[in-house]
């Protein structure tokens, strides 16, 4: 019987049917971070259980932690944190806190300590953790109860997703990368649109995109409702893994007759760079474009429209160029690695911050900071008017830390999430690409990055 | 839980209400499951001030102390975060009626037996019709997997397993250590490459 990339992935790691369609399966690679891991300790205590295997399990602080500095902001964030710490010392499990050369965002950390591989199954009490399918490993994210389950068992209780594929073939027009993408696949599926779904993104756009290109993807499909996310592992991603782990790793891949329940196709050359301009993530229009009228007038999906319309402060025909922003904000696991910073830096190169904007980006890791020092982008972000944060985290992608947009401003970020108050009480956040977040904050406005293009295209 | 849930229903027809709306982030900063029942839905209960905003539907008073909400399409999306089943139950939500859930969410519910009845769009919009003039009773059955009100029944999708958890109460991680034996069986026959040791 042939099988899908995913089917292989579960196959592969089931331990025992379990009664009524669902199984035990291994997790080979458990990550956890400050927030959502403490009850699953106290669980673990209070029925007196042990961790199963505790060198498979990897902590890292990063969504409470400020940035300006590694010295926890307020006593709340450090109760979290030395909670964590105390945890992970009493177990025996690694924690990379702050002030760790290796600490940084948990899914920006895990690719590059080479933790990850081709067939590995990776779970984590964090919902980007689809951003591993970049390599053709299965990763998904779980709520505490479930961490509470992997610390002692090092399975989770597991139901089978149905396939989808997402087809993309052709070349991508210069101006567009990963980001757009992954934008253009939400506002298409709409934000439910995967829910129950492992998604494999396949055709030649996705082979041509690099590793990090790939792990964007990956990233902001859980933005679908996927509960998985899934590329074939191939040179690319066996050249991106790191440390022991290289040495042996397979193909996965989905059989060339694979059954799918249902595909998708999309063509490159129709993804113009897109802006988000409500508060769910397939609410996208391409950044020529203006506030778009409503597709499906049911009442509910009018009452849906009518208040994203009100919450984001406009109105049906604004052209989105037009759309004055307050900050911008370069960070978060979908956009902040090396590659990421890159492509802003290029854009600010000699070239300064629009006057009241206030630009922040964090890089997505230490070691990502530091290269991207040795390569001088600190020295590009700081000119042009950026603030260059020293300490790695989630920052003002959920502001949970004190980077927190006020109430009715408007940011340009690279994150994945416009959602109500998600960047601060009545923050109105504008996702796009970095590069495009580097071109908003030149502008002071929403800008299109194609204008700062130079001859090459690229 | 027992089978069956019945108790005054509440509507909240958004589509896509993710988490962060659920349970904010401020009140995520806690190493415990207790006290979150202020936090559920705060930003739009309260104003910045804190005052109660008497127009959100939870405030009204039609629909005061429901223990069933009727929601809109994607509920509980975005974030992983337990912490909005866990301020949900404590609030006194027993079940949630809607179309389709946010798979973390799902499974979230699920091990708080929190009982997530997903039915027909058309269903649900009736239901929601019928909630238009305030709170009604509404049954949520899981052992005959129906939503029931005035005299209309709605037929649930959910998986078995999620039903019989849901009713048996049943604590899976003691329940899976049964199999730990498998378990050891399995690592042993697991590749070396993929036994991760993760460098302290
Ligand atoms: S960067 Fe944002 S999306 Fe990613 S793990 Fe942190 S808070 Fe979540």
């Amino acid at each position: 019987m042939s099988r899908t990339l995913y089917d292989k992935l579960v196959d592969s790691h089931k331990v025992q049917d379990l009664p009524d369609g669902e199984m035990l399966l291994y997790v080979d690679l458990h990550v956890m971070n400050e927030y959502t891991s403490p009850q699953a300790f106290s669980g673990l205590d209070e029925k007196g259980l042990s961790v199963w295997r505790p060198e498979a399990h990897l902590a890292v602080v990063d969504h409470v932690n400020a940035t300006r500095s590694s010295v926890a902001p307020d006593a709340e964030s450090k109760l979290l944190i030395d909670n964590l710490s105390n945890n992970c010392k009493r177990h025996q499990i690694a924690l990379y806190g702050l002030g760790d050369p290796r600490q940084g965002i948990e899914h920006v950390v895990v690719p590059e300590q080479g933790l990850v591989a081709p067939g590995m199954v990776i779970a984590c009490g964090d919902s980007h953790t689809t951003t591993y399918g970049a390599f053709g490993a299965l990763g998904f994210g779980i709520g505490t109860s479930e961490v509470e389950h992997v610390l002692a068992t090092q399975t989770i209780r597991y139901r089978r997703m149905k396939n989808m594929r997402v087809n993309i073939n052709g070349a991508l027009a210069p101006g567009v990368g990963a980001k757009d993408i992954i934008m253009k696949v939400v506002q298409l599926v709409g934000a439910g649109g995967a829910n129950g779904y492992a998604v494999e993104f396949a055709g030649d756009t996705i082979r041509a995109q690099s590793i990090t290109g790939r792990m964007t993807i990956c990233n902001m499909a859980v933005e679908l409702g996927a509960r998985a996310a899934l590329i074939a592992s191939d040179e690319v991603s066996k050249a991106a893994v790191k440390g022991d782990i290289a040495n042996t790793v397979a193909v996965w891949e989905s059989d060339s007759d694979a059954q799918f329940d249902r595909e998708v196709d999309l063509a490159a050359g129709d993804i113009a760079p897109l802006v988000s301009w409500g508060t769910s993530p397939d609410q996208s229009v391409a950044v020529n474009e203006c506030v778009p009228e409503i597709d499906t007038p049911t009442p509910k999906a009018q009452e849906s429209h009518a208040r994203a319309l009100q919450y984001m402060g406009l109105s049906v025909g604004t052209q989105l160029t037009e759309i004055a922003i307050d900050r911008a904000f370069i960070g978060s696991c979908t956009n902040s690695r090396i590659e990421d910073l890159r492509a802003a830096a290029k854009v600010l190169k000699g070239r300064k911050v629009a006057e009241g904007i206030t630009a922040i980006v964090v890089p997505g890791s230490n070691l990502t900071r530091m290269i991207a020092e040795s390569e001088g982008l600190d020295k590009v972000f700081r000119e042009a008017g950026f603030d260059w944060r020293e300490q790695s985290g989630c920052s003002m992608c959920l502001a949970m830390n004190d980077d927190i947009a006020m109430d009715g401003e408007r940011v340009a970020s690279s994150t994945n999430r416009n959602f109500e108050g998600r960047q601060g009480r009545g923050a109105r956040t504008h996702l796009m690409s970095p590069a495009m977040v580097a071109a908003a904050a030149i502008k002071g406005r929403i800008a299109d990055v194609r204008e700062y293009l130079n001859e090459e295209g690229s | 839980m027992p089978s069956m849930v019945k108790g005054l229903a509440a509507p909240f027809p958004l589509s896509n209400v993710d988490t962060d709306v659920i349970m904010p982030k401020r009140f995520l900063r806690t190493i415990t499951r207790e006290g979150l029942a202020d936090g559920v839905m705060a930003d739009l209960r309260f104003n910045a001030e804190g005052e109660v905003r008497p127009e959100f539907f939870l405030n009204r008073i039609e629909y005061a102390n429901p223990s069933i909400l009727v929601v809109g399409d994607n509920f509980g999306c975005g974030s992983s975060r337990e912490h909005a089943v866990w301020g949900l139950k404590q609030l006194g939500i027993q079940a949630i009626v809607g179309t389709s859930f946010a798979g973390i969410f799902y499974d979230n519910a699920r091990k708080n037996v929190l009982a997530l009845a997903g039915i027909e769009p058309e269903l649900r919009d009736a239901l929601l019709k019928h909630l238009e003039q305030g709170a009604q009773t509404v049954t949520v059955d899981l052992e005959a997997k129906t939503v029931v009100w005035g005299e209309q029944a709605a037929p649930i999708a959910m998986d078995a397993a999620t039903q019989q958890s849901l009713i048996s109460e049943r604590d899976d991680v003691s329940d899976t250590l049964r199999f730990s034996e498998q378990i050891k069986t399995f690592e042993q026959k697991q590749p070396a490459a993929l036994r991760v040791k993760v460098p302290t």
